[in-house]
């Protein structure tokens, strides 16, 4: 078992703001995930790649326990954010996913107006005041991005702006209830290049203000947007995955130390 | 060889032959029934017809408070089954452990739906007329045609329910919402289309029905006014007179303005799941 916190200690300039400590993952009989251990930095990107399968999406619902809502899943070992353990008996996790915002893979607006999208978490949340609310919901739209493309059509049907706009609007709508740190499930796999294009740029603006995972099968994605890349692998079907390199994005993608990092990046497999 | 080909070319023709007559027989018998019943009962109706109270002994005049007593009966059922089919089918696609107990509720909810009607009308004479006493009255009627749109509204909401996409939801849950406002505020306004159409065709089939009211809500002819009055419903008008052949001509006229209620229930069903489709992409 590696642990790579230590071999990253020099470089922490950044806090860390999850820590990870010897974590395995199971889907009722299936063991998904096995001796996780990774520190993941505030206001940096920290990218996961590996192929389909190898659990990086699984991983990423660890930190916000979405796991939870799928039935017979179990999770041994530490997650903690600043320091406490969001498994920990007596945490809600209603109250961590308000910390822990997420972006999935497909484009979800709910069926309501682009106004509506926005406002939804802040209105949860107890705010009524119209100028509160006028105020969140167009912040949060020009943060995300798209305020200058929908300021005029606030109350049209979120579901009617394109797929990429609609992942901008996902983004504003999780930027709206002030998360700390934003989880991105292959949020670009399901859009078109030009919108891929203003995701990335969006990401390197708001890393300043968040602590950013993403997960990718895109390797030059990963490449261009993170600061820490992960590397997770099956290495056989029906075993579980394991972390196998964690490094600076530079240090892993120009001299990785693990051959099955650079079989990988190099494009010998997955 | 050719004889081979030539005789599968021979049976393809005939199967598709009889596919499409069967398919075509179904259009022409709701065609001929709708054209019989318009030939027979357009020339009853008019305004006096629809406005005005049936007199004299054979009937003549209107059906007027036939169909207030219809629309009130059903739209009071509508208000009380609608409420409780909704909270039972949020409670079974959402909250209960999918296991025995649902699967025996959702089975005895199809029981209910294969219930005859007949039935229902004298079990709702015994429970509500009598025993609650009620009497006979739009109360009564109302109660006991819930009974027979309960099953109806709360599968298809249930199906809208589970028809919602799982990753709306986990939007709501990713922002921190709690399973009952995700269920409130997503859930249920992304399923609202589907459980109005629901609730139509639930309606549509109670506005038809007859034996369940001429045991519960009488066969008096007045104005409904409070819900504990008694009425004729347009189905039990049209069943005495068709059977005691007092006025036939107000029979098909009756049945006619029946059938236009149902088909227009049936066409806005239609156009609400097909204006849905199209905001849903």
């Amino acid at each position: 078992m590696m642990d790579f916190a230590p071999a990253l200690a020099d470089s922490s300039a950044q806090q860390t703001k999850i820590r990870v400590r010897d974590l395995d993952f199971y889907y009722d009989g299936f063991h998904a995930l096995t001796e996780i251990t990774v520190d993941v930095h505030s206001n940096a990107v920290t990218a996961f790649i590996g192929p389909s399968g190898c659990g990086k999406s699984t991983f990423l619902r660890c930190f916000n326990r979405m796991n939870d809502l799928i039935p017979g899943t179990r999770v041994k070992g530490t997650v903690l954010l600043d320091g406490a353990d969001v498994y920990a008996p007596g945490v809600d996790p209603v109250d961590l996913r308000r910390r822990v915002g997420m972006i999935f893979q497909q484009p979800n607006p709910f069926p309501m107006s682009i106004y509506d999208n926005v406002a939804y978490g802040p209105r949860l949340h107890g705010m009524k005041r119209k100028s509160q609310l006028d105020e969140v919901v167009r912040e949060s739209l020009e943060r995300a991005n798209l305020w200058k493309e929908v300021k005029d059509i606030l109350g049209r049907n979120g579901l009617s702006l394109s797929g990429g706009q609609q992942q901008r609007l996902c983004i504003a709508r999780v930027l709206a209830v002030q998360p700390e740190v934003l989880l991105m499930d292959e949020p670009c796999s399901a859009i078109d290049p030009t919108s891929v294009q203003k995701i990335e740029d969006l990401m390197a603006e708001l890393k300043d203000g968040y602590t950013i995972i993403i997960v990718t099968h895109n390797m030059q994605q990963a490449a261009r947007v993170s600061d820490y890349t992960a590397f997770f692998l099956q290495e056989e079907a029906g075993a579980a995955a394991r972390l196998v390199e964690f490094d600076k994005t530079g240090n892993l993608f120009t001299s990785p130390k693990d051959k099955r990092t650079e079989d990988y990046i190099t494009g010998r497999f997955g | 060889m050719g004889s081979t080909v030539d005789l599968k070319r021979l049976t393809n023709t005939l199967a598709l032959g009889a596919l499409w007559l069967a398919a075509l027989s179904t259009v022409a018998v709701l065609g001929t029934l709708i054209l019989y019943v318009v030939v027979k009962g357009v020339g009853a109706l008019s305004l006096e017809f629809i406005f005005t109270a049936p007199h004299g002994v054979r009937a003549e005049g209107g059906i007027g408070p036939t169909i207030v007593a219809t629309v009130y009966v059903t739209g009071l059922a509508m208000l009380i089954v609608t409420p409780v089919a909704v909270l039972a089918a949020v409670y079974l696609a959402e909250y209960a452990t999918q296991g025995r107990l649902v699967r025996a509720i959702r089975f005895a909810a199809d029981s209910l739906a294969s219930v005859p009607s007949i039935v229902m009308g004298l079990f709702g004479f015994a429970l509500f007329v009598e025993a609650m006493h009620l009497g006979f009255s739009m109360l009564s009627a109302a109660l006991a045609l819930s009974f027979l749109m309960l099953p109806i509204v709360m599968r298809t909401t249930e199906e809208a329910i589970r028809a919602v996409p799982k990753y709306i939801r986990w939007g709501s849950y990713g922002l921190g919402a709690t399973k009952w406002q995700t269920v409130r505020r997503t859930v249920l306004p992304a399923a609202t289309p589907r459980i109005i159409t629901g609730v139509i065709l639930a309606t549509g089939r109670a506005v038809g029905e007859t034996a369940v009211v001429i045991y519960t809500m009488g066969t008096s002819i007045n104005l409904p006014v409070s819900p504990l009055d008694s009425g004729r419903s347009m189905t039990t008008h049209l069943y005495i007179l068709a059977t005691e052949g007092i006025n036939l001509q107000t029979a098909y006229g009756t049945a006619l303005l029946l059938m236009v209620m149902i088909l227009s229930f049936n066409l806005a069903a239609r156009l609400i799941v097909r204006k849905n489709r199209r905001i849903q992409g």
